[in-house]
């Protein structure tokens, strides 16, 4: 299937103004023999070497997640995103996601890994001066040190740019002089190299590479956390902490740069994370479904408890087609760029933020998904997911810290809506002639729909009614509030979800498209199940959302005109969702594990 | 580089893998439709005690050089084995493909074995002891006397000696038994003899410029014949419950009952 991927660059956001060529979707089917023996490689390791030290590692034994992750270095696995000459690996996009997938499904070491290869690392490959990369990434590759990211305080969490941390030039110009503290600090226990983020002379912020053992550098106490009580977080404590001039990070007064890019890293790895946090909690549900009894019967087999795994399979199908379907973008974006360029750095940094809208879409929908998924494992398990001897409770507490790190999911909601109004102003995506477009049409009155007698024509419908509504609102909220738009928060965030829906549903009917042409109606039918499945949920969060903005922006006979139009693009039949889940449950089950 | 053994660092073995595809331990496994055998959609992986004979040649070749080659007989999927072995290390392969390796008898699979590599000159074949599919536990041992060959199963450890090699042998309740014996040898290897490696990121991306010999039915149809092995009849036990009732003095009861648990159950 993978000949017939066109890697055309795709600009971001693209997908809410013009239909998707299903070809030009990435999806997991499109993996290479390569992708899947990586993937092998990485659930071995997770389930040979990571899943028996659990306990030790949930009780703060820190040399397990060091020795893991030094042993996971040796294996290539944490330097994906390393040029080879500074001994990484230096593969795909698609690369680094499945790695993520398959070495996060528990929540303590995940959380130690990620805040390693990505955010801790990432910074010094884009940002980091030859020297820096020669110094610092060679060890990190290896996993000789261990990398941290420190960019929160405790006054400044979302609004990172107002730090406090503040860091002056020695009389000698030899020093930086760092004064202040990081809070939840990843790693801070343990790691080796900090990525530290302060004012030059309290105004330009500036981001600097930081040795544990830097003169005047402190790490606090362990905080004691809900979830991922294995991983380390603390604060770090710069007292007259003295670093090199040469360890500033990029240029002065512009560590927003480095930090923003880094965090669109951060936001599809984090989904990718999940999707492998999902994967677990379902085998765990399915297990518990299958051997529990009740009324003489197994718990697998009632309705209600085959209605919540069909539900969780959904989420993983639908999870794993957004993220491969961005990377898969990025890859394509990125294929085109020559390496050994001077500016390549610069080139591959842009190709990645081309897609942030994408990034933070991914963030917000798979924490959320995730958080529904270990909800509903330990409903599953009854009593016995409220204890801590089950593995429910603990992937509970887990999962609820992804909604609040990497961009709580109400700032990356602003992000999604103002990302596009920006491009959309700037002209750099024809946002503004497809709402243009919509409304004419609309005003024209309805009109008989073309006959489409394909496969999924319906579903294909349904995502045109998304795309379509999302644009309408959009385009009636910033009509009603222009550049105060920004500021009506809810708004900004009923149309993210929008726009958010928009993506997922799109992204489902894609690949099921893609698997229909590859296989058939019989090798397709699951995925064309579970699209259906999502797609009927996920409609009605854009039909509510549509109507709570329309509700804000419109009054009198223009709200009757916009609901009259949202009543026209909301006619369809209603999608036989029972009946859906009860196949996608039946299989799952047979199989024991989420299966496509 | 000096050796122990000589001045000169000489190859030591050239060491052929004999692996096979076989159905995942977790599939889920159901009947084809003429009950002959399971359906081909499942997932496959490499067979367990191949993997370790994979491991065990890996190793050796390590300590004293040499060449790691793997063969495997099968359809387009089996070529999976293949490539994971050669991202583990392995330094070539040989590929006999063909749907009619599946379910091919062993003396057969072992014919085709040894007509594709009559042109190599291995000092050591290992196979894993058995397969997890049909668990005949003979290919390597019927693949030793066609290639006229020593050979020695159930391995556990394998030292070199000036003479050939000593092995260690598992036999039943505990014993173990050492064997010397000169070489070329065929070795059929028990699994947990080692800890099996992880294929690296570096091995995965540099396999698949390692050379892959395909070798075609018709290439070895003149060693192989009729298929010796048909299977008749596949079926899922019947579950089945049965009570009895035991009449007499308890004495007589107790009696019946350790026949009936000796000869017609047979647990006792």
């Amino acid at each position: 299937m993978a000949s017939t991927t066109s890697k055309r660059k795709i600009a971001g956001g693209s997908f809410l103004i013009e239909e998707t060529n299903p070809r030009e979707v990435f999806t997991p089917e499109d993996f290479t023999e390569e992708h899947l023996q990586i993937a092998k490689t990485a659930e071995e390791f997770y389930v040979n070497e990571i899943l028996p030290n659990a306990d030790k590692i949930e009780q703060k034994d820190f040399s397990v997640t060091r020795g893991l992750l030094k042993k996971l270095a040796e294996l290539g696995l944490t330097s994906v995103d390393v040029p080879e000459q500074y001994g990484g690996t230096d593969m795909d996009k698609v690369t680094s996601s499945i790695i993520a997938e398959n070495i996060s499904r528990s929540g303590s070491f995940s959380v130690s890994f990620g805040a390693h290869v990505g955010i801790g690392t990432l910074p010094i490959v884009w940002f980091g001066t030859e020297e820096q990369k020669q110094k610092y990434l060679t060890k990190i590759a290896s996993g000789e040190w261990i990398s941290a990211y420190a960019l929160s305080e405790s006054s400044s969490g979302s609004d990172a740019l107002n730090c406090r941390a503040k860091a002056v030039l020695s009389p000698d110009g030899k020093h930086y002089i760092l004064n202040g503290e990081k809070m939840w600090i990843t790693n801070a226990g343990f790691a080796d190299v900090f990525i530290v983020f302060a004012k030059v002379d309290g105004e330009k912020f500036s981001a600097f590479i930081v040795e544990r053992n830097s003169p005047g550098f402190a790490v606090g106490a362990e905080e004691h956390k809900l979830g991922i009580r294995g991983s380390s977080t603390a604060p770090l404590i710069l007292n007259d902490c003295k670093v090199p001039v040469e360890n500033l990070l990029g240029d002065i007064g512009k560590g927003h740069i480095i930090a923003f890019n880094i965090l669109n890293v951060g936001r599809f790895k984090l989904g990718a994370a999940c999707i492998g946090g999902a994967h677990e909690s379902l085998k765990h549900s399915i297990q518990w479904a299958k051997d529990r009894k009740a009324f003489g019967k197994t718990i697998a087999d009632f309705g209600l408890i085959r209605e919540k795994i069909a539900q969780m399979a959904v989420g993983i199908y639908a999870g794993e087609s957004l993220v491969y379907r961005t990377v898969g973008m990025m890859d394509a974006a990125l294929s085109e760029i020559d390496k050994s360029a001077p500016d390549a750095t610069r080139e591959i940094r842009k190709a990645i933020e081309e897609y942030a809208v994408e990034c933070s879409i991914i963030k917000v929908w798979a924490s959320e998904m995730l958080d529904g998924i270990v909800d509903e494992t330990v409903q599953i398990y009854g009593s016995y997911g409220y204890v801590e001897e089950y593995p429910a409770e603990r992937a509970y507490r887990d999962s609820r810290i992804n909604r609040i790190f990497e961009g709580t999911n109400e700032i990356n909601r602003l992000i999604i809506t103002g990302w596009l109004m920006k491009r959309a102003m700037s002209g750099q995506l024809a946002l503004l002639p497809a709402i243009k477009r919509l409304m004419d049409e609309v005003m024209s009155g309805p009109s008989m729909p073309e006959e489409d007698d394909r496969p999924l024509a319906a579903e294909r419908a349904i995502v045109a009614s998304a795309r379509k509504l999302s644009l309408l609102i959009a385009g009636a909220a910033s009509q009603k509030y222009m550049q105060a738009l920004v500021d009506k928060q809810e708004v900004m965030g009923a149309i993210a979800d929008m726009v958010i829906e928009t993506y997922a549903m799109d992204t489902c009917v894609a690949r099921a498209e893609r698997l229909l042409a590859a296989k058939g109606e019989a090798g397709a039918s699951l995925a064309v199940a579970m699209t259906r499945a999502y797609l009927s949920g996920s409609m009605a969060i854009v039909e509510r959302m549509a109507k709570k903005v329309m509700a804000d922006v419109a009054e009198g006979d223009m709200l009757r005109t916009q609901m009259s139009i949202l009543r026209r693009l909301t006619k369809y039949e209603p999608i036989n969702v029972i009946a859906a889940q009860e196949q996608i449950a039946a299989k799952v089950l047979e199989q024991g594990k989420y299966i496509l | 580089m000096l050796r122990p053994n000589g001045p000169v660092a000489r190859c030591w073995v050239k060491i052929l893998v004999c692996m096979k595809q076989v159905p995942q331990k977790d599939a889920p496994l159901k009947l084809n439709e003429g009950g002959t055998w399971i359906r081909e959609d499942v997932s496959y992986e490499v067979n367990e005690p191949d993997a370790y004979a994979l491991e065990e040649a890996l190793r050796q070749k390590e300590k004293h050089g040499g060449e790691v080659v793997v063969i495997t007989a099968g359809p387009a999927r089996a070529q999976q084995v293949l490539r994971e072995a050669l991202a583990k290390g392995a330094d070539r392969a040989i590929h006999l493909e063909d749907d009619r390796f599946v379910g091919l008898d062993a003396f057969n699979v072992a014919r085709a074995f040894a007509a594709a590599i009559k042109e190599d000159a291995f000092d050591l074949i290992f196979t894993g002891l058995q397969s997890d599919d049909y668990g005949y536990a003979q290919t390597g041992v019927l693949l030793a006397e066609l290639m006229g060959w020593p050979h020695a199963t159930i391995i556990m450890q394998i030292e070199k000696k000036d003479s050939g090699i000593r092995v260690k042998r598992e036999l039943e309740a505990g014993f173990f038994q050492f064997v010397e014996m000169p070489l070329p040898a065929v070795l059929t290897i028990q699994s947990g003899i080692n800890k099996l490696r992880y294929a690296t990121l570096i091995g995965i991306k540099q396999a698949k410029n390692k050379p892959m010999r395909k070798v075609s039915w018709d290439d070895v149809s003149g060693a192989v014949g009729e298929n010796l092995q048909k299977v008749e009849k596949l079926y899922v036990p019947q579950k089945t419950k049965k009570t009895e009732y035991l009449e007499g003095s308890p004495a007589e009861v107790a009696k019946k009952l350790v026949d009936k648990l000796r000869n017609e159950v047979r647990v006792l």
